[in-house]
């Protein structure tokens, strides 16, 4: 039954349970795994674990980037794999490294419509199970072929093709309105914005000090599931990307790989490409009242961004954040803790330079005063998307568990999660205690 | 039964509909019923298409009561005799007639459809083909031994009349034994055309001669071939049955004849067989053997109604709870959460629960895709985590310690509706709910192993559990796919309790100096599947001494096992599982291995020919023995329960009718007398029961 569309909201947005599945380094413990698959295993672990009462579950939105030919809508498809009552609706959304924080936006919009109650949001993908494609000219032939009626046309359709066109192609990394691919972006940041090398080295050594720290602490416990993926079902535990033993040096060491002249970006400072799927369960506030869920936080406000990717092509969070924390109402150094996605040292280290500079609140965002310097203690203090790997379409809802749980531990205060993506977009979510 | 509507078409549309009935379940009359509406559309029509009033249901088969009411084989072969004549007009009546299948088409329904000039099948989930007869001791006596050749082959008629399996549209189309499959929608349009074309002699064109099929049924002219394939059914017949069972005997001969002598000939075989076959005891045994099994398998025989059961939760991965696991899965359809202690032992058990899925996928009984689904209903993990299961099964190793803590964490971690249930096979229920804080929701559910293909659950009460907690273990085993009997608890419930006697005495006949192979083959002759010295080696040596030694302890000197089992176990012989026992486990051939006799510290006695009625007497006496100790107990509800359960659960021999119904065929006196002889000769453990003797004396039977 069609519900009615309802009077603005008095009910707030709770994050009432999170998972996501261990990261993997691309080609290693999800070799040959889907992202439905992964998407689907991670879901059905969430519902055994959160169980809803009366399989309340209204909607599944959920999103990849790296494209499905097998499964176009990954979030319907997650649940009829689940065998979910068929009513569940489900969308997929898009929003390259952003994904699943645009899924839990929609999510808590289709609540606070009133559209409705339970929603779980998330995204996976998987480089592991890329689907290949064929080159354009072998495309035009095999469609000329496909409508030639005679056999004979149907072989003079594959005239004039060549070997390069035989081979397959991965589908593209690369920007599509610059033609440049996200690591020469970042080196572009790294240039322009004078961040070293050094400084790059240092804060992925960083991130992975902090990773291996927060394991050591058990704070990922409640937040990863162990996934036993068929046929094989060999159990994964932990995120295989992280270097427990990770040193300065070392970082040194690596050769840049977009620009081996004068480049800085090396495989040791960006984030791997990876695979993994996460995931939130949003329910309203009175619901999970009336079911006895304990929130772990709610969303207080989201906000996205577009910049012209011509120019630096991942400063959206800089743009996104002080529109996010003045939609909530509140100030940079009111937020206990943030999760940033890591996509690049160089673009984090870019990104928080334009936090703290007037220059860059005058000149881009028509402020008088600087959004303000991060206090590092309460950034990324469990790693970040360098050392914990980086789904494209999971790590929004990674980052927004792991805040909306180190919210909940500390009972108060409030949390920021924001990300760059491709396209030069940016997005920034506070949830509050 | 019949309808009749002339479609403006042309052709007439014959409806079947057996009034009040959810399914077709004909009366023999149906023929004559048929051939009087042939003839009455012969000059109206231009085509017939037989089809059925009621969805899911073709012609289920013959109402078997028509026949076992009859007073002599002659009237019998009457019967017969009408379905037979009806069935060769419509096979040579003037115009085309086309069956169009929806449902279950079993018996003389099948019968029915292959002496109509052409089949359509509906694509649907019921739709199913057998000739089931053989099983229920039968021959299917309406030209379906004469028909069935001519149209599929000898090969693949031999397999379907002598094993009685159903197959699906898409199996039926393969071989041929329907001539397309189409959705149920339009089902009977597309007979209604095909008949059509018939009339006007413009049908689809017959395949051409080159396929596999062709040449297969070519072989049934060729004397050679048909006669090599004919013997060895039979022999392979023979060996299987050992005496116990003509129906498959006589289909055999009902084909032979058929193919040797002509059709007619054919018929005369089938009906003068169907009339000693529906007379007979064998018979009457199956036919309620197979209406018991399969009120066990829906109805609920407690009086409360099933919780819903949404999660299941399993604990242990072990061969048991692989087995229950993919049966909660593939059968009930529902999601299941497997425990174990730690990731390699639950790894492997998810990953033997998949391969029994890829199994089915490799025998095309399974589409990939689904495959996909039923697995993703499983779910692994090593912690507590079975807050919303609604049943937890716990499959772990046989110590009471281990299964009380396990029940006290579940109970700890699950809300007060769920209930835990143990499949232990030897430990009381009680025992093991002693803590409990809900003792009312502790059951047992013993499955047999392997528990993906043994069709019995015992479903096992305590004082305390409740009877909604009784109707939702048997509700879910039905669901699993399982014939369920409930019994009280106690050691060895029903099935082990009368199992741990039979397999003592063959272990007093080993000491005696009987042969491995005799006593094997003494329990074949009664028609067990397999002998106690196999099913030793497979249940383990030392398990079943340890159940017997707990048996004795429960229930007295009876239960005592020799000292032969004892002397086995010190020479280290478990069987299967140790690769060591009373067969020999290294070759692919099965062989005893002979030094099983040194262990023994027999010299094994091939000379003394044992009498072979004193040997099967000794092995079914003592199993029948304390079926009626348990039936006076109340450890099963009723005779029934106490057949199936032997029947389906240990393969009782079928043709017996289970111990109960055994009895009541040979008479208590007789039974009495045959115990008291043994009990002269082997003492105590063949005493008759208080019971036993009482309805020797009264001549009360089991079954009302």
């Amino acid at each position: 039954m069609a519900r009615p569309i309802q009077p603005p909201p008095v009910d707030r947005v709770a994050i009432v349970h999170g998972l996501r599945t261990p990261f993997a380094k691309q080609g290693t413990a999800y070799a040959g795994t889907s992202a439905l698959t992964l998407a689907t295993l991670l879901v059905r672990e969430l519902l055994e674990r959160a169980i809803l009462p009366n399989d309340g579950l209204d909607a599944v939105v959920f999103g990849q980037v790296v494209p499905s030919i097998e499964a176009p809508n990954i979030a319907r498809e997650v649940v009829l794999n689940l065998e979910l009552p068929p009513r569940v609706d489900a969308h997929s959304v898009s929003r390259a490294c952003a994904t699943s924080t645009q899924a839990a936006a929609t999510g808590t919009m289709m609540i606070q419509t009133g559209q409705a109650d339970v929603v779980v949001a998330g995204g996976a993908d998987s480089m592991s199970d890329v689907p290949l494609t064929v080159r354009k000219p072998l495309a035009d032939a095999l469609i000329r072929a496909q409508r030639a009626k005679r056999p004979l046309d149907k072989l003079r359709a594959f005239q004039g093709l060549g070997a390069w066109d035989l081979v397959p192609e991965p589908p593209s990394i690369r920007e599509r309105s610059t033609g440049l691919s996200m690591g020469e972006s970042a080196e572009k940041m790294a240039r322009d914005n004078g961040i070293s090398r050094e400084d790059q080295d240092a804060y992925a050594h960083r991130s992975h000090w902090l990773a291996a720290k927060a394991y050591a602490e058990g704070i990922f416990e409640s937040e990863i599931a162990p996934m036993y993926v068929p046929p094989q079902y060999d159990a994964v535990r932990r995120d295989n990307l992280v270097r427990f033993d990770s040193e300065i040096s070392k970082y040194a060491r690596l050769k840049p790989v977009f620009d081996p002249e004068f480049g800085t970006v090396t495989a040791g400072n960006a984030s791997p490409l990876t695979d993994g799927a996460a995931a939130v369960l949003l329910m309203r506030e009175s619901v999970a009242d009336a079911w006895g869920f304990q929130p772990l936080a709610f969303v207080k406000s989201f906000a996205f961004v577009g910049l012209d990717p011509h120019d630096q092509l991942l400063m959206g969070p800089a743009h996104a954040i002080p529109k996010a924390l003045d939609s909530a109402g509140i100030g940079l150094s009111d937020v206990a803790v943030i999760d940033f996605h890591e996509a690049f040292a160089a673009q984090i280290l870019s990104n928080l330079r334009a936090l703290e500079s007037k220059r860059f609140a005058e000149e881009e965002l028509g402020r008088s005063s600087p959004v303000g310097a991060v206090d590092m203690d309460r950034f990324n203090p469990y790693g970040g998307s360098i050392a914990l790997g980086h789904p494209f379409a999971a790590t929004g809802a990674r980052q927004l568990n792991t805040v909306a749980r180190e919210l909940a531990r500390r009972g108060e205060g409030y949390g920021l999660v924001a990300q760059c993506a491709a396209g030069g977009l940016g997005a920034a979510v506070v949830l509050e205690a | 039964m019949l309808t009749t509507q002339i479609r403006p078409d042309g052709v007439a549309l014959l409806r079947i509909d057996v009034p009040a009935k959810s399914q077709n379940v004909v009366p023999p009359s149906i023929a004559v019923e048929l051939e009087g509406a042939l003839r009455a559309v012969a000059s109206d029509a231009r085509a017939v298409v037989l089809a059925s009033a009621k969805p899911g249901s073709w012609i289920a088969g013959a109402d078997l009561d028509a026949f076992r009411n009859c007073e002599s084989e002659e009237e019998v072969v009457t019967l017969c005799r009408q379905a037979q004549n009806a069935l060769n007009m419509l096979e040579k009546f003037e115009l085309p007639v086309v069956a169009a299948i929806d449902g279950m088409c079993l018996g003389g329904g099948l019968e029915v459809a292959l002496a109509c000039h052409a089949r359509i099948a509906a694509d649907s989930p019921l739709t199913r083909l057998a000739l089931p007869e053989v099983q229920l001791g039968l021959i299917p006596a309406a030209g379906g031994t004469q028909r069935l050749p001519e149209l599929v082959g000898l090969e693949a008629s031999l397999d379907l009349l002598l094993s009685g399996r159903r197959v699906d549209g898409r199996e039926a189309l393969q071989m041929e034994l329907v001539d397309e499959v189409v959705p149920p929608s339009i089902l009977v349009e597309v007979a209604c055309k095909r008949a059509l074309q018939r009339a006007s002699g413009s049908g689809p064109r017959n395949r051409s001669l080159a396929e596999p099929r062709r040449l297969q049924k070519l072989a049934l002219s060729n004397p050679v071939s048909r006669s090599i394939a004919l013997n060895q059914a039979q022999r392979s017949m023979e060996k299987k049955t050992r005496g116990n069972q003509p129906a498959p005997l006589a289909i055999l001969k009902a084909v032979r004849t058929g193919l040797e002598k002509g059709r007619s000939a054919g018929l005369d075989v089938e009906a003068k067989a169907m009339g000693e076959l529906a007379l007979s005891d064998v018979s009457h045994r199956l036919i309620d053997l197979f209406f018991a099994g399969r009120e066990l398998r829906h109805a609920s025989g407690v009086d409360a109604s099933a919780l819903p059961v949404r999660r299941v939760g399993v604990l242990g991965a072990g061969l048991m709870g692989r087995g229950i696991s993919y049966i909660t899965i593939e059968q009930a359809g529902l999601p299941v959460r497997l425990k174990d202690r730690d990731d390699s032992a639950l790894t492997s058990g998810l990953r033997a629960v998949h391969r029994m899925l890829a199994a089915r996928v490799e025998r095309g009984k399974l589409g990939e895709r689904e495959m996909e689904r039923i697995a993703f209903r499983m779910t692994g993990t090593t912690e507590d985590r079975f807050a919303g299961c609604d049943v937890v099964i716990e499959a772990v190793f046989e110590e009471l310690e281990l299964k009380q803590q396990l029940l006290a964490a579940v109970e700890a971690e699950t809300p007060d509706t769920t209930i835990f249930a143990t499949n232990t096979s030897s430990l009381p229920v009680a025992r093991i709910a002693e803590g409990a804080r809900r003792k009312d929701r502790v059951v047992g559910m013993h499955y047999f192993s392997p528990a993906e293909k043994m069709p019995l659950l015992e479903v096992v009460r305590t004082p305390e559990t409740s009877a909604e907690t009784i109707a939702t273990a048997v509700a879910l085993g039905q669901r699993q796919g399982k014939t369920v009997i409930v019994v009280k608890d106690g050691v060895g419930f029903y099935t082990s309790r009368i199992l741990v006697p039979y397999l003592n005495e063959a272990a007093w006949m080993l000491s005696e100096g009987v042969s491995v192979e005799a006593i094997d083959e003494t329990a074949k002759d009664l028609g067990f599947p397999v002998g106690p010295c196999t099913l030793l080696d497979e249940v383990g040596i030392d398990v079943a001494a340890k159940v017997a030694r707990i048996a004795e302890s429960a229930y007295g000197t009876r239960m005592h096992p020799p000292g032969s089992l004892d002397r086995l176990i010190q020479d280290g012989r478990t069987g299967r599982k140790g690769e060591k026992g009373f067969y020999s486990y290294g070759s692919k051939r099965k062989v005893v291995d002979d030094s099983v006799y040194d262990a023994l510290g027999v010299r094994l006695d091939r000379k003394t020919k044992m009498d072979a009625r004193i040997l099967q007497d000794r092995l079914l006496l003592m199993m029948v023995q304390e079926a009626i100790r348990c039936f006076d107990e109340g450890v099963v509800a009723s005779a029934r329960d106490a057949d199936v359960g032997a029947v389906f659960g240990l393969g009782f021999p079928a043709h017996l009718g289970g111990p109960l119904r055994w009895v009541d065929g040979i008479g208590p006196a007789e039974l009495l007398s045959r115990m008291r002889a043994l009990q002269d000769r082997y003492g105590g453990r063949f005493t008759p029961s208080d019971r036993l003797e009482a309805m020797a004396r009264s001549g009360e039977r089991f079954h009302g």
